[in-house]
């Protein structure tokens, strides 16, 4: 899942778990499965982390790319 | 074409992205000709500006910026009834202008797409092209108008550029007839919507506008299905759970289909317009975000320019109300020079010149927060000091984006409360503004500088620690500890609910236009002055009238006067109430009177205990004074260690502030939180002051 990736690394979101508010919004920022990833950055304290897809960037916590299955490029 | 009576006023909608540049916009088509207000039972602010173009008059409906037009609470609905002419306190617009991040196309496109759907004419604002230009982005623009069919303007709405274009665009797209969108979904997603249309036409007895339609099938809130759209009955409630099931069983889950249709939609339409550079090539951007979200540097960043901010604030505080003082000197001399001695003089002087200095000191601080603000949300940093600050704010169940208001209302609740704005989210946003006035402010300092001063002895503690720093110290820490309960309670108990996503863009960073800067700053100043500023005058006026009514004729000095007057009585009503922090009628009355503002306690107590009232700012002789002053017939002394400090606590803990309250009435556009505020603010200040004073007693005996 996405939270598991690392600072550098690219990838693809396969899917985004859940009904609730929370993945309705991530889809709507663009998380569809299929689009293509990079993980920019982690915040001093931990968390949240920092993304780039579809050519912005997108901060989002932990707990919310734990629901993010990935696969990342090879 | 001349303006005749024919020229009928255009509605036209205003919607867009966050980070688009839209505020920018609107004041660069409106200037100052708008006016704000709230929409009926929601905190989202209502906000329309008058533009016109060749006689052609128009209104400017300034939506929230959104993502996504798909509501699952009251706040969200708003754009969506305004746009379809459903929300009663806006015309119904004649067309939607849909302004768009030229740099972030795809994304921004979302909300475009769910745009068209409305079948409104709508026109495309490409916004900020020099920035696509600049990161190397090229849009083949003549393709994507083809693909649209709907106009497309490209602007810089910070340099005011391709605004008489996006005008008479605006003018020609309203005469024609809007073009009928294409659907991004699938047809087997459109078959059901229509189905679905047509069981609600048959129940409703008058058609719901596809949209909505679409919207309920694709809630998973049940917000719209509850009333946010209407009630709706059991037999389409079944008919939606039904058709969402064949929709999965087909490949097309709610509420994923959407965003993915949409995408999908949006990546053809795209396919072959944008180019953008090798992404290995990093941007300026890139490299100043890896700087400023760097640990050790991004965090040393952040808290220089924190620690700036609010020293920015603070110092201007200070200054400002020694501006005030003396403006207010100045005038009352004036007035007291022309008007005779009596109760016209004493309401002008003591009521009227008083109130408008009580709401004109607060604008500086909040000119300098704004400032500070506006550069910080318009260069790009705001979310990035979101980014940073999220991980300690969440611990007590906020976001990141609470901290500039907290940080802020250390200096003053009121800009503090009004910044709260950046918070999207509307609970934590309440939340937020609920335990800002928890924050030791600047006016408690004095309160605190004179009975540290007069009480507290100045000696240390194993050599090192001095007493009085650290009772100050205290009096800080007791505010922050309370907003940490506060909002946790808060988030337990009548605000409970899901943690909201922390799912935040974080934009390009860009130099901050100077225009948008001071827009939003006066913007605010005004806002403060026009909707808070009048219930602040008038609070004063009432107790102005409560400590000089009924006169009492024999008083042989003001103390005398205070003693007999409404205020006067009521202190002595409360003493019972009063007594077990240790206070006597006098200070339970100074309280009272300081409900416009802390401050004015000192000024009361100087009054009250007798004091010439020029040497009522001078804290040594007040200090001095209240030492000595005895309860009534007895040689018992009133303050001691133990009352000082329980009157420190209250007044670090109380809601002594009309202020604070009026500014949260109109932040949150209800009466009722203002008043849970005093009312919680008001029992905690209460019984914490009790505790110190009973523990307290025990060791001074």
């Amino acid at each position: 899942m996405l939270a598991d990736a690392k600072v550098g690394q690219t990838g693809r979101v396969l899917q985004v778990e859940g009904l609730d508010d929370v993945a309705v919004r991530l889809l709507e920022m663009g998380l569809t499965p299929g689009v293509e990833f990079k993980l920019i950055g982690i915040a001093p304290l931990g968390d949240p982390i920092e993304i780039e897809i579809r050519g912005y960037r997108l901060s989002l916590r932990k707990s919310e790319a734990t629901r993010i299955t990935i696969e990342l490029s090879a | 074409m001349p303006a005749d009576s024919s020229t009928q006023t255009l509605t036209v909608a205003l919607i867009g992205n966050p980070n688009t540049g839209k505020s920018t916009l609107f004041s660069a088509l409106c200037g100052v000709r708008q006016q704000t207000g709230n929409y009926p039972g929601v905190t989202v602010e209502k906000k329309l500006g008058r533009a016109e173009f060749h006689w052609q008059p128009f209104t400017l409906v300034d939506l929230p910026g959104s993502y996504s037009l798909a509501p699952r609470s009251p706040d969200e609905m708003v754009a969506v009834d305004v746009l379809l002419g459903r929300q009663k306190a806006v015309d119904e617009p004649d067309a939607v202008l849909c302004i768009v991040d030229a740099s972030n196309l795809e994304r921004n496109l979302y909300l475009v797409s769910q745009v068209l759907e409305l079948g409104k004419p709508t026109i495309i604002a490409l916004n900020m092209v020099d920035v696509a230009r600049d990161r190397g982005i090229t849009i083949d623009l003549d393709i994507l108008r083809k693909r649209l069919h709907v106009p497309i303007v490209e602007i810089q709405a910070n340099r005011k550029l391709g605004l008489k274009e996006l005008k008479q665009t605006l003018v020609d797209t309203i005469k024609a007839n809007p073009p009928v969108p294409d659907s991004p979904f699938p047809e087997a997603f459109q078959d059901e919507v229509k189905q679905l249309e047509s069981q609600c036409e048959d129940a409703f007895h008058t058609p719901l506008p596809r949209y909505l339609v679409e919207r309920l099938l694709l809630d998973t809130s049940s917000y719209l299905s509850h009333g946010g759209i209407r009630e709706i009955n059991d037999s389409i409630q079944s008919a939606i759970s039904a058709s969402r099931e064949r929709l999965a069983s087909a490949g097309m889950p709610v509420p994923a289909v959407e965003a993915m249709a949409r995408y999908q939609w949006i990546g053809k339409l795209l396919d072959g317009v944008v180019r953008r550079p090798d992404s290995s090539t990093k941007s300026r951007s890139d490299k100043l975000d890896h700087f400023l979200t760097h640990r050790i540097w991004g965090t040393a960043a952040f808290v220089l320019l924190m620690v700036f901010l609010f020293q920015a604030v603070f110092w201007i505080a200070g200054p400002a109300s020694d501006w005030i003082d003396w403006l207010k000197g100045y005038a009352s001399t004036f007035v007291s020079a022309q008007l005779a001695e009596g109760a016209l003089q004493s309401l002008i002087v003591n009521g009227v010149i008083e109130g408008v200095g009580g709401v004109l000191v607060f604008l500086p601080q909040i000119f300098v927060l704004f400032l500070f603000i506006a550069i910080l949300e318009d260069c790009g940093y705001m979310s990035r000091a979101a980014y940073l600050m999220d991980r300690l704010m969440s611990r007590i169940g906020l976001s990141g984006k609470s901290f500039i208001p907290l940080l802020s209302s250390f200096a003053c609740a009121v800009p503090g409360i009004m910044s709260a704005r950046v918070i999207e989210n509307p609970r934590d946003r309440l939340i937020t503004i609920l335990v800002a006035p928890l924050m030791s402010c600047s006016a408690r300092l004095p309160v605190y500088t004179l009975l540290i001063g007069a009480f507290i002895p100045n000696e240390r503690i194993a050599g090192l620690l001095g007493l009085q720093g650290l009772t100050m110290f205290v009096m800080y820490s007791i505010g922050i500890i309370a907003a940490v309960l506060v909002a946790l309670m808060l988030r337990q108990t009548i605000l409970k609910g899901a943690t909201p996503p922390f799912v935040m863009e974080l934009p390009s960073y860009k130099v901050p236009g100077l225009g948008i800067v001071l827009y939003r700053m006066l913007d605010r100043g005004w806002a403060f002055v026009r909707r808070a500023g009048t219930l602040i005058f008038a609070v004063t006026i009432l107790v102005w009238a409560a400590a000089y009514y009924p006169r009492y004729e024999a008083a042989a000095n003001p103390s005398e006067q205070l003693r007999h007057s409404f205020l006067g009585q009521a202190g002595q009503f409360v003493e019972p109430v009063v007594r077990p922090l240790g206070w006597d009628w006098k200070i339970g009355c100074a309280a009272i009177a300081s409900f416009p503002a802390r401050e004015v306690v000192i000024a009361t107590l100087g009054v009250i205990y007798n004091l010439g009232e020029d040497e009522a700012e001078d804290f040594e002789t007040l200090g001095e004074t209240l030492g000595s002053a005895t309860w009534e017939g007895t040689n018992r002394k009133v303050f001691n260690i133990p009352v000082a400090l329980s009157i420190m606590v209250f007044f670090a803990l109380c809601a002594q502030c009309s202020s604070t309250l009026a500014v949260i009435k109109r932040e949150t556009n209800s009466w009722r939180w203002p008043a849970f505020t005093f009312a919680y603010m008001t029992g905690l200040a209460y019984a914490a002051a009790f505790l110190t004073y009973q523990i307290g007693s025990l060791f001074v005996g």
